[in-house]
């Protein structure tokens, strides 16, 4: 054993308790830190997961980042002509072009896409009328690119295959509108066109809005009772990788000139509380070892006080100033190597034990277990941090051991 | 010549006002030599060895070791100097607490690093035997009388083959038997070991046996 390590693994044996109080600081500050990090990402990881799940990756919209340049001013490009009171041409709304579009995509391989056709309408049953958002897809794609499917109760989205009058709606819809399925409602959009509908799915995704509002028929029924025939007003893009949907949804952008929005961009202000959320956790959890470090500086400049006179006797015998701080640095990181190798493990036992809670979110009928997270970055984050803490706290006490002068001792007598 | 200084001078900077400790001290210390500093209380004996033993600097005045300056050297040389050439033996048997007789004895062996790990443990044994501390060799300085903490003291001080050896009144707080004891250990160094002794003792009884004797009064040499 080297002799300064020998040395400062004898000063903390000797005063066993206080280093193994000091040694718990660092213990628990980095199985908590374990634990919360853990619960803070797994739950982050799934809540990102959710959402990127059950949201289309690129949303293609009938609309343009910047407004299109108009007839009068492409006229004269170069001129410096003022064009009062131009009316901008009204435009059909929808994708102009969505075949090629759709065939476009089609061709791309880290993708699959389907077209929608969206607009409000009022269902009216047994004098009940509520406004929705009608969705129409082409049936048989919709599971590529929606999640319904996962949360039908009643009915499936399969019926409405083979069955062009069907709708699915979301249950508080159903609820409140007092109806169950295989019952007929009729449904108005604006312009007055009416049809009616046979209920041949009921969903619950959990999602208030999305279970109240959307209401799924199929794509030519929808164009019909809009009255936008061969029209659609949205692409739905579902990602191999999700993660490259922000890069790929400029690139298609560019290319088909309409707005193509990622999930990343649609969440932006999520993603930005999500990010408060870990900038908070961390300052929690790094104060916890904060407070660690503090414990193990009070420890090591005990220990330093305490040891003024064999600071002297290993000075005498000619023992340089840097041997000396060597040796209560070297305590700091005994210290710290130990906090870890049992503070791992612990958090490792607290992560277990939060894995073993279950419970039911609302709207999820399975009780789930906690999310969590064996991130091997928040690992070494923990390990880097509590190593850093404990060589602080051991340095400022180390440097003063190294101050100390043998004669300033000798001459004090003891 | 092992030791030599020119009219060395410390001087203390303290709140109220600067106390010298020592005054214009010239000394010189031969090879093999046994040497008794004497004066009375605070007459700045113990000040004296502490810069014989390179342990705190002077204010002024020149040490030389081996006609070698050494005043200006860096205090990381003359722990260097302290490790490999001196052994210091305090009133106050200054052993490391949380280490055994062998153990003490080890360390300053084991930081030359001149010797294996295996010699150094069989010399340090010897040496401990030589003193008669064969019973003693793993015991803690708690578990020890004076004297042999003592002995056990200047073991280590002798752990390296130190030329010289530097005790401050090594005696004083000893039995006469233990002192007697002592005493005679340190005058048969000289004849074994051949390195050069200076003690600073009270005891007339003592001085008697060395080679010489020098007498300080208010930090200042003032017999030979
Ligand atoms: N820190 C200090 N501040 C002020 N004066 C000091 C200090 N340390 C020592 N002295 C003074 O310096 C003088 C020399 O002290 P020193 O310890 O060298 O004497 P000594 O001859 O060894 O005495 P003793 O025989 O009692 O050990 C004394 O008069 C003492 O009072
Ligand atoms: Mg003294």
């Amino acid at each position: 054993m080297p002799l300064l390590f020998f040395i400062a693994l004898k000063h903390l044996l000797a005063r066993k308790r206080q280093s193994i109080v000091s040694l718990m600081g660092i213990i628990l500050g980095v199985a908590f830190f374990l634990a919360i990090s853990s619960i803070m990402q797994g739950s982050e990881a799934d809540f990102i997961k959710r959402l990127v799940d059950n949201s289309p990756h690129i949303t293609v919209s009938d609309e343009y980042r910047s407004p299109r340049v108009q007839p009068a001013e492409k006229l004269f490009e170069e001129g410096a002509i003022d064009i009062a009171s131009v009316k901008p041409l009204t435009e059909t709304r929808g994708i102009r072009g969505y075949q090629k579009i759709l065939s476009y995509l089609g061709n791309q391989d880290d993708l699959v896409a389907s077209p929608v056709l969206t607009g409000s309408a009022i269902i009216s049953f047994a004098g009940e009328e509520e406004g929705v958002t009608l969705n129409g897809m082409i049936p048989e794609e919709i599971h590529t690119v929606s999640t319904i499917q996962d949360y039908m109760k009643e009915g499936s989205v399969d019926r409405l295959m083979s069955n062009p009058d069907g709708v699915l709606m979301g249950q508080s819809l159903a609820r409140r509108l007092s109806v169950s399925l295989n019952d007929t409602i009729s449904v108005a959009a604006q312009g007055g066109r009416v049809r009616t509908f046979k209920i041949v799915g009921i969903y619950q995704t959990g999602r208030g809005g999305y279970d109240r509002r959307q209401i799924f028929v199929t794509l030519k029924r929808a164009q019909s009772l809009l009255g936008r025939t061969n029209r659609i007003n949205a692409i739905l893009v579902k990602m191999t990788d999700p993660n490259t949907a922000l890069t790929r949804s400029k690139e298609i952008e560019q290319i088909i000139k309409y707005k193509s929005e990622s999930w990343q961009e649609q969440s932006e202000d999520l993603m930005n509380t999500l990010a408060i959320r870990n900038m908070i956790m961390y300052s929690v959890v790094s104060a916890v070892l904060l407070v660690a470090a503090f414990g193990i500086y009070n420890v090591i400049s005990t220990v330093v006080m305490e040891k003024h006179r064999d600071i002297a006797i290993l000075k005498s015998m000619g023992f340089p100033s840097g041997d000396i701080r060597s040796i209560f640095l070297t305590q700091g990181v005994l210290l710290g190597i130990a906090g870890n190798i049992i503070g791992i493990p612990m958090g490792c036992a607290f992560i277990l034990g939060l894995q073993q809670i279950k419970f039911r979110p609302p709207g999820s009928s399975e009780p789930i277990s906690m999310p969590v997270s064996w991130d091997w970055e928040q690992f070494a984050i923990a390990i880097a941090f509590a190593m850093f803490a404990s060589i602080l706290a051991s340095f400022l006490p180390a440097r003063k051991a190294s101050h100390v002068q043998p004669v300033d001792i000798l001459r004090g007598g003891l | 010549m092992l030791l030599r200084t020119e009219n060395l001078t410390r001087t203390l900077e303290t709140e109220a006002m600067p106390v010298t400790l020592v005054k214009q001290a010239s000394v010189e210390i031969k090879e093999g030599e046994y040497v008794a500093i004497k004066g009375p209380s605070g007459s700045g004996k113990s000040s004296l060895l502490y810069l014989l033993g390179l342990l705190d600097r002077p204010t002024a005045g020149k040490i030389f070791y081996r006609d070698q300056d050494i005043s200006n050297f860096s205090n990381n040389k003359l722990a260097k100097l302290r490790l490999e050439e001196m052994g210091f033996v305090f009133q106050f048997h200054f052993l490391l607490p949380e280490f055994t007789s062998l153990e003490n004895v080890m360390i300053p062996m084991r930081k030359l690093a001149r010797l294996s790990d295996k010699e150094i443990k069989a010399v340090a044994t010897e040496r401990l035997v030589e003193l008669g501390l064969e019973d003693h060799i793993n015991k803690l300085p708690s578990q020890l009388s004076g004297g042999q903490r003592q002995r056990v003291a200047i073991a280590r001080a002798l752990a390296n083959n130190p030329k010289l050896i530097l005790a401050d009144e090594p005696t004083g707080n000893l039995d006469t038997q233990s002192s007697e004891n002592v005493q005679e250990i340190l005058q048969n160094l000289v004849k074994t070991h051949g390195c050069s002794v200076v003690v600073v003792t009270h005891d007339p009884e003592f001085a008697k046996r060395c080679d010489r004797t020098i007498t300080i009064v208010d930090g200042a040499i003032i017999k030979e």
